[in-house]
């Protein structure tokens, strides 16, 4: 029965037991560069909602605010109703777009260092070095039997860990309130249930992603790596081990002692040490791979100590490979970053970003949109004439009172009244006063001329009564019963 | 044929190390493989979780109830919970319309759009049956979306119809009028004369000299003698486009011969009182609504009405 065994693969189960990762920490151009993004990426999160704007009376004064309670999104100077909701739609876009151009110019960058998960695990990890120590204490104490000491540093690690995931669902809320009431109300208790649900859900999901699932994310839940494997080219820069410098490996000793037989690899395993997904890059790209760099420097410290040129893990694109293992030299890494796919992406990018800043100056505050009574289409009046009912939604997207008149175009003799209005006292056009920031809706009754009213569409104009700003018109139908009817 | 279950469970199978059931057929045999722990955890906690359930919960069914559970939980309960939530909800506008007097209603404007919303809201459950969900009407019920009122159009006067009702017999404050039937009374010839000059009032007939007579001694009582008819007898006014029954001379011919007594239910004793502000404030909003007279005195007296109706009759 030994083949069956095979067959079945009794002994590979399906799942891979996780291996403990303990990344050794590391000094070099891309550990600070790291840092740097960390610093940038963890600052704009947890201050901007504190960012103050002022607006005026009528409007919040936090600078980025999604107030959902009353649809409104502010972003500095701009502010979006829910009908623009394109523009947002339209930074999706840009966002998508981007995330192209970077990957196809330089691989899984944002894997490597933008990434939430990348960026709050490296941030946990430091917090295992700060608590445990570096690698190799980090490895003997998992291994050490429970103690009081064990049990003391893991208490105080993941209370790290929870006080961490805490904050970051903490600022999370902060884009959706104004910022300084919701801190008071949160911890007087007085916040909307959903703010403390929120709370929840993101300090469990940053406690358990970032303190104990770490790499699985990025190797099985994530589907971004997968996605890029599709977006990269043989011109994406990817992190790379020069096997053919490198290998066969031996250590200096064995070097010394025959010259010309090993690379120049020592097999130190430094690179593997610094992983925070626990890969061996030498063995060629891979998914498990974020490209944040960190092998990079580590192994050029250690080619420096031994005094060998660096670079023997490197940026490199398919390329560059093909052309070094024949013997030439690689591309400079400006020409791989600016090709033309990757003018191309960023040439939409671009032009996505500047149509929606046209169409953002270009657009009005004020917004009409109207609607025909379906039941009844039309009312016969008693001297014969016929009246259409429509609902008109007058929207005044400033922080300001403003006075609006509608006027009744294309239909005429037509005259129109409001429900505060009456037939005797009506002309073609009518006055409206919205009140700041809202939607004002008005019921609006029209007569057409007596004698020969038709089927007919016109236009209902919303004009600004203070100077010369723009106003807006929505095409309608006027309903008649038909001829002989 | 199967073997006798019990005889070889000592038999080990191989490759997984399971033990056998003993059950074969054709040569295929049943593993003795335990259930995954997980479906089984999940087993024994939905054990203890309808235990529970059924000790927390109404349970078991007896002859007129059920058990009673030990929360109290009863979905009638949990209905009426609800519904007292929802008064408490609309108590503000509920409340503030009670106590407003409904002349007075246009005036707070935001009040008034209150009331039209709930008045949308009840309108759909009870007067839709008649009046249709657009406040069309159809023959014999009239479309409240015009500007013609049998009764009145201002506030106050739609509120007095819906709280007393059209020709509700048993009730003293209805709104009363009877058109006599003219049938036997009138001879078919001057019924089509009368006929004649009634459409001729809104320019669908040529003008009749003796139609108008007999409108003068017979009808003008109520319709006026211009026809444009009188609101304190419902009376409708005939010289204008709209016609509740219709300005055929075959429906006129039947409107003057057996009469016409439309009834509308009197809602005071079915409705509240702010729910049928709502409704008046919904009629008056629909376009016809017409502005609340200086000195707002609704209907006069029926016996008037009846006196007049009656002398109408020759």
């Amino acid at each position: 029965m030994a083949n069956l065994e095979d067959l079945l693969g009794v002994d590979d189960p399906l799942y891979e037991k996780r291996k403990g990762v303990y990344p050794k920490s590391v000094d070099g151009f891309f550990r600070r560069f790291k840092w740097a993004i960390m610093a940038i990426t963890l600052t704009i999160y947890y201050a901007t909602p504190w960012i103050r704007w002022d607006r005026g009376p009528h409007a919040p004064d936090q600078a980025v605010l999604v107030d959902l309670a009353n649809r409104r999104f502010y972003m500095f100077n701009i502010e979006i109703w829910p009908h623009e909701f394109y523009y947002v739609a339209g930074l999706l876009v840009m966002a998508g777009m981007g995330l192209f151009l970077v990957t196809s110019a330089v691989g899984r960058a944002w894997c490597g260092y933008a990434c939430p998960q990348t960026v709050w695990t490296d941030l946990f990890q430091h917090v295992d070095r700060f608590v445990d120590g570096d690698r190799n204490a980090q490895i003997r104490l998992e291994k050490a039997p429970w103690g009081p000491e064990k049990i003391f540093k893991r208490l105080s690690k993941w209370s790290i860990y929870l006080f961490v995931a805490f904050w970051t669902g903490g600022a999370w809320i902060m884009y959706f309130a104004d910022a300084p009431t919701l801190t008071v109300d949160f911890w007087t208790g007085q916040a909307a249930p959903v703010a403390y649900a929120t709370v929840g859900v993101l300090t469990a999901t940053t406690f358990i992603f970032g303190g104990f699932m770490r790499e699985q994310v990025c190797v099985y839940m994530c589907p971004w790596p997968r996605i890029q494997t599709a977006m990269m080219d043989e011109k994406s820069l990817i992190v790379t081990y020069r096997e053919w410098r490198g290998e066969p490996r031996g250590s200096v000793k064995k070097a010394e002692a025959q010259p010309g037989a090993f690379g120049d690899c020592v097999d130190c395993n430094q690179c593997v040490a610094v992983c925070p997904t626990g890969i061996d890059i030498r063995e060629g790209p891979q998914i498990g791979c974020i490209t944040c760099a960190l092998c990079i420097d580590a192994c050029d410290s250690v080619m420096e100590q031994i005094g060998r040129p660096r670079g023997l893990i490197d940026y490199l694109t398919l390329d560059d490979v093909a052309t070094e293992k024949a013997g030439g030299t690689a591309h400079p890494t400006l020409k791989t970053l600016f090709r033309t796919r990757t003018l191309v992406y960023f040439g939409i990018w671009c032009s996505i970003g500047l149509a929606m800043l046209f169409t953002l100056g270009q657009r009005t505050r004020l917004d009409l949109t109207v609607q025909h009574d379906r039941n009844p289409l039309y009312v016969q009046l008693s001297d014969g004439s016929i009246r259409n009912n429509y609902t008109v939604k007058v929207r005044n997207m400033e922080t300001r009172q403003r006075e609006v008149e509608l006027v009744i175009k294309g239909l005429p003799g037509a005259i129109a009244w409001t429900s505060t209005g009456s037939r005797e006292t009506a002309t073609d056009r009518v006055k409206v006063s919205v009140a700041p920031d809202t939607v004002q809706k008005v019921r609006l009754f029209v007569v057409a001329s007596t004698e020969g009213a038709t089927r007919t569409d016109f236009e209902i104009q919303a004009i600004a009564l203070t100077g010369s700003e723009k106003g807006d018109s929505d095409s309608v139908r006027f309903e008649a019963p038909e001829a002989g009817q | 044929m199967a073997k006798k279950p019990g005889d070889d469970t000592q038999r080990i199978d191989q490759p997984t190390g399971t033990a056998f059931v003993g059950h074969e057929w054709d040569g295929i045999e049943e593993l003795s493989t335990p259930l995954p722990r997980w479906w089984l955890w999940t087993f024994y906690i939905s054990i203890i979780w309808s235990l529970a359930y059924v000790i927390m919960y109404p349970a078991w069914p007896l002859v007129n109830s059920a058990t009673e559970g030990m929360l109290g939980w009863t979905s009638r309960g949990q209905l009426a919970a609800e519904m007292q939530a929802a008064d408490a909800k609309r108590a503000p506008l509920v409340n503030a319309l009670a106590a407003i007097p409904v002349e007075q209603l246009l005036a707070d404007q935001k009040l008034y759009q209150g009331a039209v919303a709930g008045g949308s809201a009840a309108f759909k459950v009870h007067c839709v049956q008649c009046h249709g969900s657009g406040a069309m009407g159809s023959k014999g019920y009239p479309n409240l979306n015009d500007d013609d009122w049998l009764w009145g159009g201002d506030i106050a006067a739609i509120h007095y119809t819906l709280t007393h009702g059209i020709r509700n017999p048993d009730h003293p404050e209805t709104r009363q009028s009877a058109m006599p039937a003219f049938d036997g009374v009138l001879t078919p010839a001057e019924i089509a004369a009368v006929v004649g000059h009634v459409q001729s009032l809104s320019g669908k007939a040529k003008p009749n000299a003796k139609g108008a007579e007999l409108f003068a001694t017979n009808c003008a009582s109520c319709h006026g003698a211009d026809g444009k008819g009188l609101r304190e007898f419902g009376a409708p006014n005939l010289a204008d486009n709209i016609w509740l029954y219709g300005s055929d001379p075959a429906t006129l011919t039947q409107t003057i011969k057996q009469s016409r007594q439309g009834v509308m239910p009197r809602w005071n004793d079915k409705l509240d009182a702010a729910t049928i502000k709502m409704l008046a404030a919904y009629v008056h909003s629909l376009g016809g609504g017409e502005a609340t007279p200086a000195a707002a005195a609704p209907a006069a007296a029926p016996a008037t009405m009846e006196a007049k109706a009656a002398n109408g009759q020759p």
